[in-house]
C-alpha cells in the first residue's frame, strides 16, 4: 500500500496514533476523565469508544492518584494503558504513584516487571487558564529517573512519538501543548514511530543555537525567520525529549554556533532550560563565545486576566528581542515589532504559524 | 471431615510457625549488623497471612506493604531469596536493590510489596482489572494495615473495584497502631469494615489471631470472587508484638497499655492452634517434626543467603528502563 501523507492537525494526529495503537495491540486500553465524552479531550479521543468498545476505552472516576496506581497495576499485569489528563495540573495528584511506583517498579524489582504506561498530559496557555490550568511541569517529571518524558511539537512527531511511547515498555509522560493541537502538519497515514530520545534540528543556522521545548519551537521558528531577514542566522533545535535529554544534538550545534539560547515553556528556576545550560557548560564550555541564555517564564504562577498575561508568556517577539540583546546586535526594535507583531490577541494561538513544521 | 480439619490445622500451624521462627531468626541475626536495612517483623500477626494465603491458588496474586515477610512466605515466596535480599545479596529477590520492604516472587504469585502506605492497594485493583479484561481466572489480594485505611488512594481503589466488580480481596490487618499512634487518635470510633460496606464492598470480619477463622472468611470471599461477586473487604483484628520497625520489643516506650500487650500475647495465633494439635498424638508428632524441619530449613536458608554473591553497582543503570 503506497504511503500517503496529508495535512492534518496535531489533535487528529494524536487521535490517529491512539486508533492505530489500539488496532495493532489489543492490550492497549485508554482511560481518562472525559475520554469518551462528546468533546473527546479536544478531539484526540473522539470516536474511539465507538470503535473499540467500552471494554477498552473508559471514562474514569475523579481519582487521579488511585487511578494511576490502578493503571500501573494493569500495566504490570499485561495491559498497556494510556491515561489522559486534560490538564497537566491534575497529574500532580498522581505524583505518588508515578514517582514511587511507575518510575521504580522495574528498577526496584531488578527488572522482573515493567510498567508500559503512557500518561498524556496537556499544557495550556492563555485564554484565562490561570494559576492551576496552565502550568508546564516537565521538569518535575524529568527529575525522576525511571520515567521517560517527551514534549513533541510537530504533528508528525506527536503521532510517531505517541506510537513509540505506547510500544515502549516503560512509563512515558507524554506532554502535549494545547496550542499545538490545532497546528497542521504533514502526517503519514500509516503507523510509524519517532524515537523518544532524539532532538531534531528544525532550522539550520550559524549564529546561535536555540534549543526549544514544545510550543516554544513555534515561537523560535517565527523569531528565527524574522531575524534571518535582519542578518541573524539561528539554528532551531526542537528538543522533543525532556528525559532523556538529547544533549548530543544540542552540544554538536553549540560547537558550531558558539551560542546557546534555551526557550522553555516553564519557569526558569529549577527548570529544564537550566539543565540544558548545565549540560552544555559542563561538556562544551570552550565552545561558548558568550554566556548561555534562558528564555522562560518569570518565577510567578500564571495569572488569569489578559491584562496580566500580556508579557507573561514569552512569544516570538519577546524571544527575538532577547536574542538581539544577547548577541549585542544593533537592530532597531521597530524592525522586530514590524515583523513579529501578532495579528491575533496574545492569549489565543497566533495565525502566523499554522504549520506544517 | 475431621481428618480434613486436622490436616487444615496442621497446614496453617506449619505456615505460622515457619513465619514465627523466620522472624525470630531475623531478630536474632539483626544485631550482627549484616542486615543493613529496616525490618518490620510480622510476629503476632501470622494468622492473617496464613489464613488468607491458604485460601488462594498459586496463580492468584498478592500485594503487600512494608511488613511483608509473613505474606510473602505464606504465599510461597522463596525463603532463601527473601533472606538474601535482606542481607543485600545478588541472590536476593530484588538483587539487593529492595531490601526487606520490597519483596517479590512472581513465580509464587507474590506480585510486590512496597513501603509507601497504601501504594499497592490501587495496584491490586489494577491487576484484578487486567485479569478481568484478559479473562483470567484469578483473584488478587492486597494486605494493608489500619493506617492505610486513612489513605485517599484506598477509597479511590475500592470505588473503582466495586464499580467494575473486580476480583479483589482487600485484607485489612487492624493491629491498632500506626507506628506508635493509636487507632483512636487517627480514626473516628466506628469499625473500619463498615466504611468499606458503605463503599459497596461486601465486608466481613475475622479474629485475626485465629488462622482457621481467617481461612474460613477468606475461602468464602475467594469463592464469591471467583463466581464474579463484588470485591470483598476482610478486616482482621490482630496485634504486632515487637517494635514497629526493628528486631526488638519496645514496650519500655509505654505507648501501649501493658494489659493490652499481655492480652494479645495470650491470644498468640501459633499457640492457639498448638493447643488444638496438642490434644492429639498425631498433632504432637506433627508439631515436633515441624519444629525440627523448619529449624533445619532456616539454618540452610541463612547459610545460603550469607554465602550469596555481592551485587554489582555497575549493574544498577541496567535496571532503570525495560
Amino acid at each position: 500500500m503506497p504511503e500517503t501523507i496529508r495535512k492534518i492537525t496535531q489533535a487528529e494526529a494524536i487521535r490517529e496514533a491512539l486508533e492505530q495503537a489500539m488496532t495493532e495491540d489489543e492490550r492497549v486500553i485508554l482511560i481518562g476523565e472525559g475520554v469518551p465524552d462528546p468533546k473527546g479531550v479536544f478531539g484526540t479521543t473522539s470516536g474511539l469508544q465507538e470503535r473499540f468498545g467500552m471494554a477498552r476505552v473508559f471514562d474514569m472516576p475523579l481519582a487521579e492518584n488511585g487511578m494511576t496506581g490502578i493503571c500501573i497495576g494493569a500495566a504490570i499485569s499485561g495491559m498497556r494503558p494510556v491515561m489522559v489528563h486534560q490538564r497537566i495540573d491534575f497529574a500532580l495528584l498522581c505524583m505518588d504513584q508515578l514517582v514511587n511506583n511507575a518510575a521504580k517498579w522495574h528498577y526496584m524489582f531488578a527488572g522482573q516487571a515493567s510498567v508500559p504506561l503512557v500518561v498524556r498530559v496537556i499544557v495550556g496557555r492563555g485564554w484565562g487558564q490561570g494559576p492551576q490550568h496552565a502550568q508546564s511541569l516537565q521538569a518535575m517529571f524529568a527529575h525522576v529517573p525511571g520515567l521517560k518524558v517527551v514534549m513533541p511539537s510537530s504533528g508528525y512527531d506527536a503521532k510517531g512519538m505517541l506510537l513509540a511511547a505506547i510500544r515502549d515498555d516503560n512509563p512515558v509522560i507524554f506532554i502535549e501543548h494545547r496550542w499545538l493541537h490545532g497546528i497542521i502538519d504533514e502526517v503519514p497515514t500509516m503507523p510509524y514511530t519517532v524515537q523518544l530520545d532524539k532532538a531534531a534540528i528544525r532550522r539550520h543556522g550559524k549564529d546561535a543555537t536555540i534549543a526549544a521545548f514544545s510550543f516554544m519551537v513555534v515561537e523560535a521558528l517565527l523569531a528565527a525567520k524574522a531575524l534571518a531577514d535582519l542578518g541573524i542566522d539561528l539554528e532551531v533545535i526542537d528538543a522533543r525529549a525532556v528525559r532523556p535529554l538529547d544533549m548530543t544534538t544540542i552540544i554538536e550545534s553549540v560547537t558550531r554556533t558558539g551560542t546557546l539560547i534555551v526557550a522553555d515553556t516553564s519557569w526558569k528556576t529549577g527548570g529544564i532550560a537550566g539543565e540544558v545550560v548545565a549540560g552544555v557548560t559542563e561538556t562544551a564550555f570552550n565552545s561558548l563565545r558568550r554566556p548561555p541564555l534562558r528564555v522562560a517564564l518569570p518565577d510567578i504562577p500564571a495569572p488569569t486576566s489578559p491584562h496580566l498575561t500580556k508579557d507573561y508568556y514569552p512569544d516570538a517577539l519577546h524571544l527575538a528581542r532577547a536574542i538581539v540583546n544577547h548577541l549585542g546586535a544593533t537592530i532597531p526594535d521597530a524592525e522586530l515589532v514590524s515583523r513579529l507583531s501578532r495579528s491575533t490577541p496574545h492569549d489565543i494561538p497566533q495565525r502566523e504559524f499554522c504549520g506544517p513544521f | 471431615m475431621k481428618h480434613l480439619l486436622i490436616s487444615r490445622i496442621e497446614s496453617l500451624y506449619h505456615t505460622m510457625l515457619r513465619i514465627r521462627r523466620v522472624e525470630e531468626a531475623i531478630a536474632g541475626h539483626y544485631p550482627m549488623q549484616e542486615m543493613r536495612c529496616p525490618v518490620h517483623l510480622s510476629i503476632g500477626q501470622e494468622a492473617v497471612a496464613a489464613g488468607v494465603c491458604a485460601a488462594l491458588r498459586q496463580q492468584d496474586g498478592v500485594f503487600s506493604n512494608h511488613r511483608a515477610h509473613a505474606h510473602y512466605l505464606a504465599k510461597g515466596g522463596s525463603l532463601t531469596a527473601m533472606l538474601a535480599e535482606i542481607y543485600g545479596k545478588a541472590e536476593g529477590c530484588c538483587k539487593g536493590i529492595g531490601g526487606s520492604m520490597h519483596m517479590i516472587d512472581l513465580a509464587a504469585g507474590f506480585l510486590g510489596a512496597v513501603p509507601i502506605v497504601g501504594a499497592t492497594v490501587p495496584l491490586a485493583v489494577g491487576a484484578a482489572w487486567a485479569a478481568k479484561l484478559r479473562g483470567e481466572d484469578k483473584v488478587i489480594t492486597v494486605f494493608f494495615g489500619d493506617g492505610t485505611f486513612e489513605e485517599g488512594a484506598v477509597y479511590e481503589s475500592i470505588n473503582f473495584a466495586v464499580l467494575h466488580r473486580l476480583p479483589v480481596l482487600f485484607v485489612c490487618e487492624n493491629n491498632l497502631y500506626a507506628c506508635y499512634t493509636r487507632l483512636s487518635t487517627r480514626q473516628p470510633d466506628r469499625p473500619i469494615h463498615t466504611v468499606a460496606t458503605a463503599c459497596g464492598c461486601k465486608a466481613v470480619t475475622a479474629d485475626g489471631n485465629d488462622a482457621l477463622a481467617v481461612f474460613d472468611a477468606a475461602s468464602s470471599a475467594v469463592a464469591d470472587l471467583r463466581a464474579g461477586g463484588y470485591p470483598v473487604f476482610l478486616e482482621c483484628s490482630t496485634y504486632r508484638w515487637r517494635e514497629h520497625c526493628g528486631p526488638n520489643m519496645d514496650d519500655d516506650l509505654d505507648y501501649r497499655p501493658k494489659t493490652e500487650v499481655a492480652a494479645w500475647k495470650a491470644a498468640c495465633p501459633v499457640s492457639r492452634l498448638a493447643k488444638i494439635l496438642g490434644t492429639l498424638d498425631e498433632g504432637q508428632n506433627f508439631m515436633a517434626h515441624a519444629e525440627r524441619e523448619i529449624s533445619a530449613e532456616i539454618n540452610t536458608a541463612f547459610a545460603g543467603a550469607l554465602a550469596g554473591g555481592i551485587p554489582q553497582q555497575t549493574d544498577l543503570p541496567g535496571y532503570l528502563y525495560a
